[in-house]
């Protein structure tokens, strides 16, 4: 009974799915097969290999690096974007003393509140304030921003597939819509409808080809890097700061790999030492082979 | 239970003579999992997940418990409170990485020892019960999961909150209102939050209790073994300390290796970068997918397109997915062959290689592919099949199958021969 | 044919039935140095079970506190926070501190001249935590118009501790004087506690 239930409940399930199966095929069969192409389709761009001390399981901080990262922000993306899960002292890990992150801290304005008059104002941050947010709130961020609020950078390059190599490509990625090619082919000739809007960019390397963010680093030199650092092309300013944003989205990053390898190194001694014990027990009972005759 | 040869508890000092009397709890274990409890001999490695998956809980239930005390359930700060145990409680990334990759780790142990279950049959008479109760627990865990990954609160666990309630708006008529009362509001907010959490914290000891149940339930028959051959006599059993607690501390080493790789190297693979944008009501991922351990159930729901005469696709997504699992509560009554293991029975084996595997490895990658061809015709072909095979095809090949001669007993499938078996004794194969 | 017809039972061999020769010790070793790899595990992984309780980074960042006690006037204190705890910092009168150095350090519960609670060249300043050394309790005495008890500093209202202008114990069940924190000045205004 139980199997003849089953058996039709089955038939029922298989059905169904059959029938949408058919729906699809004769909906293929008409319409031409799959999705359209779209300018976002055929020239988004995959984020370009970026080669950071820190990449893989054996990676370390480059701190000179870190702390050149850490001043691009400061100079230029800090305008716009927030940093609100990192805390100044978190800093002393890129190599800080403790005067260098308090006076690091004092050079921002936090919100605070008058001790006299009990009023919403700013004040001098302190090592255990963490980044303030340059916007009072996300209506003036995005207010400020025609409509696209900057988002937290906290956390950027582990909520984006290939992080550290997505904001590297990002920061030089921005590309002039009009030549824009890729194999030969142009956005213009193969989709003549795609433009910009007002307030975009061209970026190949944003999921929808338009970012809101003008482009940030623009010229060598933008920011000045302390003598005896590489030159502040373009370039090296995008990566260090691809690397800065890598270490504030995990700072424990290099730890981690760091402990994680002597566990590993115990646990494959142990489960060595468990496999000759498990060879002992299993010894006296193992079947004896039979002898030729 | 237990057969008569099972070698009986010894308090070996006064202290667990006194013991014994007072709270027989030695002798509990040493009958559960000790020298007590005779174990076919010939168990091979895919035995070894049934230890591993009560590691797993106990492993979760820990770093669970540890993470609570920092994790703050409210939807203003969950986000952050997450962020500080990553960055400023003392080994917190550890804990956290590892009970995130501890979910994975658990979920790929129990697909193993379900899998095992239905390529030896352990379903089958005597041991329904300890089938059932297993897939209990897996509907158990799918809840707890499911829970779990809503609490960091980034937009994956937002949108998969939101998703996965949203199929009970698929109900007719009272739906709606179900939805609304599940998440205690229109859309996940805090009260949805804080009773995850709760539920979150409180189902893990429900799963423990389901545990005892089920070996509770292993015990009355004991286990079974790849022959399908019941145990006959004493030679065919061993005692389970020290054989297996041996082979099972190895199997963990292994585990653990993988396991440890996976959180200390890799700990972000199996996850979803959304997740590390915190949850944006206002704006939805590309693409929305839950953790990989569901996705061949969450490929069948999608793989309903069309309306069936009178049931909007929709619903007919949600039967199914839901289906999907309950058939498996049925599996002792559908496939009632008396042989068990799929090594002697031929035409389940061709099925069970060549169609169920490829279409849970089919419905697993396009479970995590975007709803688009060719994933969705795909995933409706193996649908068909993954229905097919346990509501059609078990039932009509158990009836119909030859299956293949099974050795007189265990003894004999280990050792090659069984005197016994020569002299002709209680010649009843198979049962 | 195979030579284990002559077993009673066969291939079902006892653990004792090894215990011979030179295969015990070696057994014996593997078996003992798998178990104590496995307790070896054990017990690491209970240190970051057990040190995830202590406080955190961001609280410890804020074990020490900066504060500026240009503000407060003789005769006045404030209430600052050091530790998520309440700190008084209070300057004494002349007045006051005549009247603490007037005691007879001997006759006290838990003997300490002003001197040694201030620092040298700032013994105006007292800077005391602002928890009862009874029961934990925050005394009275520090903000304007609380009553300062008989012996005019703090007046615990818990179980009635009375403590002096030097905020020493005189009077009821606590059993020391309300405690110094480690502070410094860091210039003339500021003190940095903790």
């Amino acid at each position: 009974m139980i199997r003849l239930i089953g058996i039709l409940a089955g038939l029922f399930f298989s059905v169904a799915l059959l029938w949408s199966l058919g729906n699809g095929v004769v909906a293929v069969a008409q319409q031409g097969y799959l999705k359209e192409a779209t300018a976002e389709s055929e020239f988004h761009l995959h984020p370009r290999e970026l080669d950071l001390q820190s990449n893989g399981p054996f990676g370390t901080w480059d701190l000179a690096q870190l702390q050149r990262g850490f001043q691009v922000y400061k100079e230029v993306c800090a305008a716009c974007h927030s940093l609100k899960y990192v805390a100044f002292r978190d800093l002393k890990a890129l190599g800080y003393s403790d005067a260098e992150v308090k006076a690091i801290a004092a050079g921002f304005q936090v919100p605070g509140i008058d001790a006299n008059t009990g009023e919403a104002n700013l004040r001098p941050g302190l090592p255990t304030d963490y980044f303030p947010s340059p916007y009072p709130n996300a209506t003036a961020a995005r207010a400020a921003n025609n409509n696209a609020v900057p988002p937290d950078l906290s956390l950027m390059t582990k909520a984006r597939h290939d992080g550290s190599a997505y904001v590297h490509s990002l920061l030089t990625g921005y590309r002039d819509l009009n030549t824009f090619s890729v194999g030969g082919k142009h956005v213009k000739d193969e989709f003549p409808d795609f433009s910009t809007p007002e307030g975009g960019h061209f970026n190949p390397y944003f999921a929808n080809l338009n970012i809101a963010m003008p482009p940030p680093l623009t010229t060598e030199g933008q920011v000045t890097y302390a003598p005896g650092q590489p030159k502040a092309t373009v370039d090296q300013m995008s990566t260090d700061v691809a690397a800065f944003l890598t270490w504030t989205a995990e700072p424990k990053k290099v730890k981690r790999t760091q402990v994680g390898w002597p566990v590993l190194g115990f646990l494959l001694f142990a489960t060595i030492l468990a496999w000759m014990a498990k060879n002992q027990v299993w010894a006296a009972i193992k079947p004896k082979k039979p002898r030729a005759a | 239970m237990s057969f008569p040869w099972a070698k009986h508890y010894e308090p070996v000092n006064p202290l667990m003579r006194y013991l014994d009397e007072k709270l027989p709890l030695p002798r509990l274990v040493y009958n559960a999992i000790g020298g007590g409890y005779p174990v076919p001999r010939n168990l091979n490695y895919m035995w070894n997940f049934g230890v591993l998956a009560g590691f797993c809980l106990v492993l979760q239930i820990v770093t669970g418990v540890v993470l609570a005390m920092h994790y703050a359930a409210n939807a203003g700060v969950a986000f952050s409170s997450v962020e500080h145990i990553m960055r400023d409680v003392n080994w917190g990334w550890a804990l956290r990485y590892a009970h995130a990759n501890g979910a994975s780790a658990f979920f790929a142990v129990i697909y193993l020892h379900i899998f095992r279950g239905f390529f030896y049959s352990s379903y089958k008479a005597p041991r329904e019960m300890v089938w059932l109760i297993g897939v209990v627990i897996f509907l158990l865990m799918m809840a707890t999961g499911f829970m779990g990954y809503v609490l960091p609160w980034g937009q994956m666990s937002f949108w998969g909150a939101k998703v996965i309630t949203g199929l009970f708006g698929a109900i007719p008529v009272i739906g709606e209102p179900i939805q609304i009362w599940l998440l205690g509001g229109y859309a996940p907010d805090n009260a949805a939050l804080n009773r995850f959490f709760s539920l979150h914290f409180l189902l893990p000891f429900v799963i423990a209790g389901a545990v005892i149940l089920h070996i509770w339930a292993l015990h009355i028959p004991g286990s079974s073994n790849p022959t399908g051959v019941e145990v006959k006599k004493e030679s065919d059993t061993i005692p389970f300390h020290p054989y297996y607690t041996a082979k099972d501390g190895f199997g963990l080493g292994v585990f653990l290796i993988l396991y440890c790789a996976l959180l200390f190297l890799f700990p972000n693979y199996l996850g979803h970068p959304d997740n590390y944008i915190e949850a944006n009501p206002l704006s939805t991922p590309a693409h929305i997918v839950p953790e990989w351990y569901f996705w061949p159930f969450y490929a069948i729901l999608r793989a309903f397109t069309s309306d069936f005469f009178f049931i909007p696709a929709k619903l007919m997504g949600v039967l199914a997915m839901f289906s999907a699992i309950l058939v498996w509560f049925f599996l002792p009554w559908l496939d009632k062959g008396p042989v068990r293991s799929g090594h002697y029975r031929p035409l389940f084996r061709k099925f069970f290689w060549f169609g169920l595997i490829p279409a849970m490895a089919v419905l697993f990658y396009c479970g995590g592919a975007p709803a688009e061809e060719p994933y969705v015709m795909l995933s409706q072909i193996a649908a068909t099949y993954y229905f097919l095979h346990f509501l059609v095809i078990l039932p009509i090949v158990s009836m119909i199958e030859r299956p293949e001669p099974l050795p007189y007993s265990i003894t004999e499938a280990v050792l090659g021969e069984d005197k016994a078996a020569v002299l002709g004794e209680n010649a009843t194969p198979g049962v | 044919m195979a030579d284990t017809t002559g077993d009673a039972i066969p291939g079902t061999v006892t653990v004792s039935d090894s215990h011979d020769g030179d295969g015990v010790r070696r057994r014996d070793f593997i078996n003992i140095a798998a178990v104590g790899a496995a307790g070896v595990g054990g017990v690491a992984v209970l240190l970051p079970l057990i040190s995830q309780m202590a406080p955190s980074a961001d609280v410890l960042a804020e074990s020490s506190t900066e504060i500026d006690v240009s503000s407060v006037q003789p005769g006045m204190a404030i209430k600052a926070i050091f530790r998520k705890q309440p700190l008084f910092v209070r300057r004494l009168t002349p007045a006051e501190i005549k009247a603490a150095n007037e005691v007879d350090v001997s006759s006290l519960r838990d003997p300490q001249t002003l001197a040694e609670r201030t620092k040298e060249g700032h013994e105006d300043m007292l800077i005391t935590m602002g928890v009862c050394t009874h029961l934990g309790c925050v005394p009275l005495g520090a903000g304007e118009g609380e009553n300062k008890g008989p012996f005019g500093g703090y007046f615990c209202p818990c179980h009635g501790s009375a403590y002096d202008t030097a905020a020493r114990i005189r009077k009821g069940p606590a059993p020391k004087n309300l405690e110094v924190p480690e502070y410094e000045f860091t210039s003339d205004t500021v003190v940095k506690v903790g």
